[in-house]
């Protein structure tokens, strides 16, 4: 009677039973790497603009705060973007004849909005409200980065939802105190254990509910 | 059949990148849309169209805020936000813009601004004054006030006596 198996049999079966089992774990693994990766959030890849605004000028060289164009950030979900004429405030006099900024001329001209291509995007399903965090602690850098530091804008975090409870679960390590909103270059301190714990009090922050779904989704 | 548990594989795959919730056929804000000719989704009120917070703004245009502390601190961050860029952090007219070349504005601590009455500093913020633009869209009225609460401690500052400040002397070298 022939072999039922041949030779290569055992060899044939510990690869599949190998398979078998790292297989979907390699692939699972895979996914999530590509999913986290800069190639599925974005992170630190600049954004093309039809002007080439730099923050890093206008922040880190000229000084200027967030919210002199960003003027909702306090009041509204959104942070704002300005019309042209925030741009003319300055650019009426000042770059007059530069052939980059052409086409803020020519929106102020035709009253065209110029159209900037979005560096944060969230899904429409999250409700995502600016003023509410800029009243509780938690800078614009927290989120943004040091835009000082970008002649192109780029997202620095991966706005995945595990990133958002990452903080909701825990806020008290990236509150800081109101004087500080902001600072673009604001870093904790070494004492911040017990500064964020006493940034939560103050705050009045409820822990308990932040991570409920009705807080983002609607 | 393999080629039916591809297709399968596939169709798992792909169901992975629906995106229909993610974006949604709707317009958001500052969103674009073609339909209009400038583009943009929102759309301006008609014109002499009344906002129903329109009475509040006029009635804090036309009355000044009771001057407070807490008043002043506000228009000092407000007037470090809109104003320092060119009139400078003291008021001389030396902002970081003014030095990149921007036309220096009138120094606060002239006699003619001294004099000028808190109203002129309104209706210049209100509807600008040279080449300065208007900030009305970005500074409501009872900011404008609160900043010219904070150009007044500004004059002030420039022109104090040490009789004014009591406990400076001990405290200068």
């Amino acid at each position: 009677m022939a072999q039922i198996f041949s030779p290569r049999a055992t060899t044939i079966a510990v690869i599949v039973l190998v398979a078998l089992v790292s297989v979907p774990v390699v692939l699972i693994a895979y996914i999530y790497q590509v999913h986290s990766s800069p190639y599925a959030t974005h992170v630190g890849i600049p954004v093309a603009q039809p002007i080439p605004f730099s923050h890093a000028h206008h922040v880190g060289d000229v000084g200027l705060d967030c919210r002199y164009c960003h003027t909702g950030v306090e009041t509204s979900a959104f942070a704002g973007l300005p019309p042209t004429s925030t741009c003319m405030t300055c650019h009426s006099q000042l770059w007059t004849n530069a052939a980059m900024l052409a086409p803020v001329r020519e929106s102020l001209a035709k009253g065209k909005p110029i159209r900037w291509n979005r560096v944060h995007d969230l899904p429409d399903y999250v409700y995502f409200d600016h003023s509410v965090h800029i009243a509780n602690g938690v800078g614009c850098s927290s989120c943004h980065g040091d835009v000082s530091k970008m002649p192109l804008t780029r997202k620095v975090k991966p706005l995945t939802m595990g990133w958002c409870l990452s903080c909701h679960e825990n806020p008290a390590p990236h509150l800081r105190p109101q004087a500080e909103i902001f600072n673009p270059h604001w870093k904790p301190g070494p004492d911040h254990e017990k500064e964020g714990r006493m940034l939560m009090a103050h705050y009045g922050i409820d822990k308990d509910h932040l991570t409920d779904c009705s807080v983002c989704h609607r | 059949m393999k080629a039916a548990v591809l297709a399968g594989l596939a169709a798992l795959a792909l169901a992975g990148c629906d995106v229909s919730m993610t974006d949604q056929p709707r317009l958001d804000t500052y969103g674009s849309s073609d339909i209009w000719p400038d583009g943009a989704a929102a759309r301006r009120p008609p014109a002499g169209t009344v906002s129903q917070s329109d009475p509040a703004w006029e009635k804090a245009m036309k009355r000044p805020p009771a001057v407070t502390t807490a008043l002043i601190e506000r228009g000092h961050e407000r007037y470090d936000i809109y104003c320092a860029p060119c009139h400078g952090a003291s008021g001389h007219g030396d902002g970081m813009v003014v030095r990149r070349g921007f036309p220096s504005p009138p120094s606060y601590h002239s006699a003619r601004l001294r004099a000028a009455p808190a109203q002129h500093f309104f209706d210049v913020i209100t509807n600008g004054y040279g080449v300065m633009y208007s900030y009305a869209s970005r500074v409501p009225p009872r900011d404008r006030w609160a900043i010219v609460a904070y150009i007044r401690a500004l004059q002030l500052s420039q022109h104090a006596s040490l009789a004014d400040v009591p406990d400076a002397r001990e405290q200068l070298p």
